[in-house]
């Protein structure tokens, strides 16, 4: 079957309690795997501060999945968050190539956050260089 | 006389600026992540809005893949579209 290399992520609303936005994910994660998916990895982030408010909430539960799957399914998917109350906001991307070698790395933790073991010192170096930026017009 | 107003004018400025430079092309980054929020933070100024190129020196590839990244990092509420004071 022709898969594809997703990542999506889901805002759920703060009036959830922990064990229901267990279950809602758990439900997003079988429809993963009951439609021929394969999950590759999952993140949940917990409560997290939204930049904006969000029908008129400010926090929401931040929910990760990388996975694969025919291109078919993600219609399907995002129909379904649509339908969702639950769900504040989602966002579906297709990864190329780098961005699966950069999530292989960033969950192996060869990069915290930013890049590789290289990348990771180029960030550095790229934070050293920051006057570079705001100085000059 | 007029060679001297010719000199003038062919003056190089005497303060030469730093050679700006892409760094994602110099450090060999090759994918810019969506969800780090304190990278991107580097890219926008306090109102929120993305640097141009000619102040960051970021080649055109790779100002179009921040660019990306930050509308994607605003739509699931990790930067916001207006701000005021972010830095």
């Amino acid at each position: 079957m022709n898969q594809k290399h997703y990542e999506s992520v889901i805002i759920l609303t703060p009036v959830l309690s922990e064990q229901q936005m267990q279950d809602a994910v758990a439900g997003y994660r079988g429809l993963i795997t009951e439609n021929g998916g394969e999950i590759v990895h999952e993140e949940n982030w917990g409560l997290t501060k939204l930049a904006y408010p969000i029908d008129k909430k400010g926090t929401g539960f931040y929910h990760l999945f990388e996975f694969k799957a025919s291109p078919e399914f993600i219609a399907k998917w995002e129909l379904i968050f649509r339908r969702d109350e639950r769900i504040l906001r989602y966002m579906t991307i297709s990864l190329d190539k780098w961005g699966v070698e950069f999530n292989q790395k960033r969950r192996s933790g060869e990069i915290k956050a930013s890049s590789t073991a290289k990348e990771k010192k180029a960030v550095l170096n790229a934070l050293l260089d920051d006057d570079s930026i705001d100085t000059e017009d | 006389m007029a060679r001297e107003t010719n000199f003038v004018f062919n003056q190089t400025p005497q303060v030469l600026q730093k050679k700006k430079y892409c760094r994602f092309k110099k450090h060999g980054i090759k994918h810019i992540d969506y969800k780090d929020k304190d990278f991107l933070l580097k890219f926008i100024n306090e109102q929120g809005k993305i640097l141009p190129r000619r102040i960051t020196g970021t080649s055109l590839k790779f100002q179009r893949k921040i660019s990306v990244a930050i509308k994607r990092a605003r739509h699931l509420a990790l930067l916001p579209y207006v701000a005021d004071g972010l830095k």
